[in-house]
């Protein structure tokens, strides 16, 4: 048996080769952990590890570190995400060797959303915050794998004990300048990255050409790739998706499959949600079936955003169901 | 040059109350470039404020003058006694100039007339665009001329994030992704690929995190200080 790097279940699951499956845990803007305890309970079981988002969209909430921990508590694996936004290398690493003292053992290394998007809708958020990124992504994920693996901060000071992480990192591969995105992710690779996971993939045959180019760079010797599968609850969602979010791109014919199952539903409001939302998964499931097929894919991260409930169903429907588990964790 | 813009005269009109007699001073330099605080822009907010005492009623003086530049100490020589006649010094040069000019009039205050904003260029008649972030450490040999620092509004040093779309900022569809254009002009340049070299994390310690900057070229200033002993 392979060496275990941080001995996460996601990292055991990646290594029995077995395709793994990661979801999504957005935490409140609450000093109360009861929703995080509550997704918690609707994730588990249906996936390997769940990420747990660090202040998305810069709106304050939960910390990524502490609700990682309640999410633990409660007995499903966080993969706790990790911005260059709001924290400097001294904070960020201060973070670590909490979270690892907590118990927390896969880290996802993100840039984090520019604060102006937490003024929108009727939320006011911080758009007058400092931005930090004292080191962007590539750095952050190139510090855990030094901390890990030569137990020695950034700066040179030595740890005591090194904190065991399983390091991922994000990707957008259909996002501008497409042809640089595969040596982007080269360098996450190249500087420590065991997983990556993707923004949201639609648009499965250009994902393929953009996996392609990234193999031949050799991306995915020793680098787990999770395809990102964004659940879509609606016609509109995909619309807005597919005009306004960086890095997606849907093709025509999902938007109108999505448009078919509402107008099924006449002018039956309720009736118009369940059958979008019958669609979405099986959307989903088949996204998932597709990916998987890719080479180099080795899972998929889920992401039924404030639907966590979504998980179960497609989960099953895609055949991945029962998870694996592992006699000595 | 430094690129700032006039601050909005309601600010102004706050600053100056509770003063009798009020200079506005411009800088002929950076500033008059980005038609924010140059003699004109002094002779025009002196006006202003003129017109407003008139209007309210208050008892308002208000003069303009000028200096080439206001971040070196000859250009005031000649102006330095009519400058500490006055009970308020609003200077229109970039912060630069309010900070300098505090320190050499002695107890005559001296307020901000500008916003200083960055360091930019003219691409066209009345646009001003942030090119550098001065932050003392250039690595635009890396990038192909084209700064991370102050154009990506992350400042990322190993390419885009995920929020790229059709060559613009997440930010903002006024501004164009810095990694976009970097990838662009390396490529147009045949050396991209230099761009799958990682970064390691910077030395801010250059820039302003490591505290005011100061450098010294003893070589000169050694000359200047026997000038002045001779």
């Amino acid at each position: 048996m392979t060496t275990m790097k941080s001995g996460s279940n996601l990292e055991r699951v990646l290594a029995s080769g077995q395709p793994a499956v990661t979801g999504e845990l957005g935490p409140p803007m609450s000093a109360d952990p009861a929703e995080v305890v509550h997704k918690a309970h609707v994730l588990k079981g249906f996936c390997d590890a769940a990420n747990i988002t660090d202040c998305q969209t810069a709106i304050v909430r939960i910390s990524s570190v502490a609700a990682a921990v309640i999410a633990q508590r409660e007995g499903l694996e966080p993969v706790m995400q990790m911005t260059c936004r709001d924290r400097n290398r001294i904070a960020m690493q201060a973070d670590l060797l909490g979270a690892a003292a907590l118990g927390v053992k896969n880290c996802l290394c993100i840039a984090g959303d520019h604060q102006s998007f937490g003024k929108a809708g009727k939320l006011m958020g911080h758009p007058g915050a400092k931005n930090v990124y004292d080191v962007d992504t590539v750095q952050l994920v190139g510090i855990l794998k030094k901390m890990r693996d030569e137990g020695l901060q950034q700066g040179g000071d030595k740890l005591q004990v090194a904190p065991k992480f399983h390091i991922g990192a994000s990707w957008t591969p259909l996002g501008d300048p497409m042809d640089f995105r595969p040596v982007n992710l080269k360098k996450k690779v190249a500087a420590g990255a065991d997983f990556i996971q993707t923004q949201g993939i639609y648009d499965v045959e250009l994902f393929r050409s953009q996996m392609k180019k990234a193999a031949d760079l050799g991306c995915f010797e020793r680098t787990a790739m999770l395809a990102g599968i964004i659940v879509p609850k609606s016609a509109m969602m995909l619309k807005y998706m597919d005009a306004s979010v960086s890095g997606i791109t849907v093709p025509p014919e999902l938007i109108a499959r999505m448009a078919k199952a509402r107008e099924a539903a006449g002018d039956d409001k309720k009736k118009m949600k369940e059958l979008q939302e019958a669609e979405g998964i099986k959307i989903a499931i088949e996204l998932i079936k597709q990916v998987l097929d890719i080479p180099g894919v080795k899972g998929v991260h889920v992401m039924a955003i404030e639907w966590e409930s979504a998980l179960e169903p497609i989960v099953k429907g895609a055949g991945l169901y029962p998870r694996p588990t592992f006699a000595d964790a | 040059m430094i690129v700032g813009s006039q601050k909005p005269f309601p600010e102004l009109w706050e600053m100056v109350q509770g003063f009798k007699k009020v200079l506005v001073l411009g800088c002929n330099t950076c500033v008059a470039i980005c038609h924010a605080g140059g003699g004109k822009e002094a002779e025009i907010i002196a006006a202003m404020l003129r017109m407003k005492a008139a209007e309210d009623g208050v008892a308002l003086e208000t003069d303009h003058d000028a200096v080439q530049r206001q971040c070196e100490p000859e250009y005031f020589d000649p102006l330095m006694e009519k400058l500490r006649g006055y009970d308020l010094v609003i200077s229109t040069a970039c912060g630069v100039g309010v900070n300098f000019l505090s320190k050499l009039i002695g107890a005559t205050p001296v307020y901000p007339g500008v916003n200083t904003s960055f360091y930019g260029a003219v691409p066209a008649a009345g646009v001003f665009v942030e090119l550098c972030a001065g932050c003392g450490n250039c690595i635009l040999h890396l990038t192909g001329g084209i700064c991370p620092i102050a154009r990506c509004s992350k400042s990322l040093m190993n390419g885009p994030c995920g929020g790229t779309d059709k060559g613009k900022c997440e930010v903002s569809k006024d501004i164009d992704c810095a990694w976009y254009l970097i990838v662009e002009r390396m490529k147009e340049l045949g050396t991209l690929a230099r761009l799958g070299e990682i970064q390691p994390p910077r030395n801010w310690a250059t820039a302003r995190d490591g505290g005011p900057k100061r450098i010294v070229l003893e070589h000169i200033a050694d000359l200047e200080e026997a000038e002045a002993k001779k």
